[in-house]
């Protein structure tokens, strides 16, 4: 059993890794998880599930802004992005913060099909990631149910 | 003093419109020791410390504490906010002859220097960028501590715990700058003490002159006090 947890510990750090290595996610998302305790166990699980409802939200609310037939509200838009740049840089979502960055100016230049472009690629990116930390959280959970304890990953 | 250890924990309010933001500020807090009650917009947080158009009392003998009976020792806002951004609540509660004592705290996920010197100047103790880190709410202990020590000196005096003062005439010839009555102390015995003129470096750096105030030989919590009055 010693053997199968070392492996499966061995996997859940090279993915970890690889995450960060990719872009994915930047050293809030470790600033996350030092926050997390026996006294807060799923901390983490919790703050990305009302992030990806934040996705959901505000990519729902752009993509109809951006569905005006007529003169779309950049302004409106502008201030989705915005709160999506907020809550994945709270997270540590580099990637799509990275996109809101790029949108943001798009907006402010009110460049129509740019931005009609960025939204897609933030849908891409976010449900992404989200299948990402599944795969981490699974992970997770089978080194538990192994008997192992979740190592902590230095990103350094 | 003999403060049991559960009244030190410091009561944080924070206000952000962002739940990810709520949830995560809430965490920092928690981990830092306090307690924390959040909300989501400024009228929110008025609301929670009692403070509504036309019932903020002007009693001149109310508590300092929240009609809650609910004492916060730092208010932390999100600056962007729809409605009352966390520069208006700021300002209301700087009006306040109640609550300006509480010290407030301003976030922001953007770096504009105007927008951080108009912070500080109408009286914001510090100024944080997004995402707030655990290591930046190390620096509020001492602004909740200073709240804390002064609602414990009230309680005191209203007790009659406190130590008698002599009613103190002349101060000048003392040397001790007295600070004007604030409204929201019971005029009965009060400490003098010397006060660093906090108010002349908010030209400066006010995070910087804030750090600089931490240092050991800073004088015992400020407490703004005028000459014993009789009731």
């Amino acid at each position: 059993m010693d053997a199968h947890v070392a492996q499966l510990q061995m996997q859940y750090r090279n993915y970890i890794l690889s995450l960060y290595q990719q872009g994915f996610l930047d050293d809030q998302f470790t600033e996350l998880k030092s926050l997390q305790d026996d006294g807060s166990p799923d901390f983490v699980a919790e703050v990305l599930s009302l992030f990806f409802d934040d996705c959901v939200k505000l990519v729902g609310n752009m993509a109809r802004a951006l569905d005006q037939t007529g003169t779309v509200d950049f302004c409106q838009v502008g201030a989705n992005v915005h709160q999506l740049k907020g809550s994945s840089s709270s997270v540590g979502a580099k990637r799509v913060k990275g996109l809101c960055i790029n949108f943001k100016e798009l907006c402010e230049a009110k460049n129509y099909e740019g931005c009609v472009r960025c939204l897609q690629q933030v849908d891409v990116e976010y449900k992404t990631l989200k299948a990402k930390l599944q795969d981490m959280f699974n992970l997770e959970k089978q080194i538990v149910q192994a008997g192992g304890i979740v190592p902590q990953v230095d990103i350094n | 003093m003999g403060m049991a250890a559960a009244e030190w924990k410091f009561h944080v309010l924070a206000v952000d419109d962002s739940l990810v933001d709520r949830k995560l500020i809430e965490r920092l807090l928690q981990k830092s020791s306090c307690q924390v009650t959040t909300v989501d917009s400024g009228y929110k947080a008025l609301e929670f410390l009692g403070l509504r158009q036309g019932i903020e009392s002007n009693d001149p003998t109310a508590l300092s504490t929240s009609p809650q009976e609910v004492e916060v020792n730092l208010i932390i806002t999100d600056y962007c906010m729809p409605g009352m951004t966390g520069y208006d609540l700021l300002k209301k509660l700087k009006e306040s002859s109640v609550f300006k004592n509480i010290p407030v705290v301003i976030m922001s996920s953007e770096n504009v220097p105007a927008r951080i010197s108009r912070c500080l100047e109408e009286g914001a103790e510090e100024f944080f960028l997004k995402p707030v880190r655990l290591a930046d709410l190390n620096k509020l202990k001492p602004h909740m501590m200073r709240t804390k020590l002064k609602n414990q000196k009230l309680e005191e005096i209203e007790n009659g715990t406190e130590a008698v003062e002599p009613e103190i005439k002349g101060s000048e010839d003392m040397g001790i700058k007295i600070l004007p009555l604030q409204s929201e102390l019971e005029p009965k015995q009060v400490h003098l003490q010397v006060v660093k003129q906090e108010e002349e470096t908010l030209s400066n750096n006010k995070r910087k002159s804030m750090e600089e105030g931490l240092s050991t030989d800073r004088p015992l919590p400020r407490l703004e006090g005028g000459i014993a009055t009789a009731v």
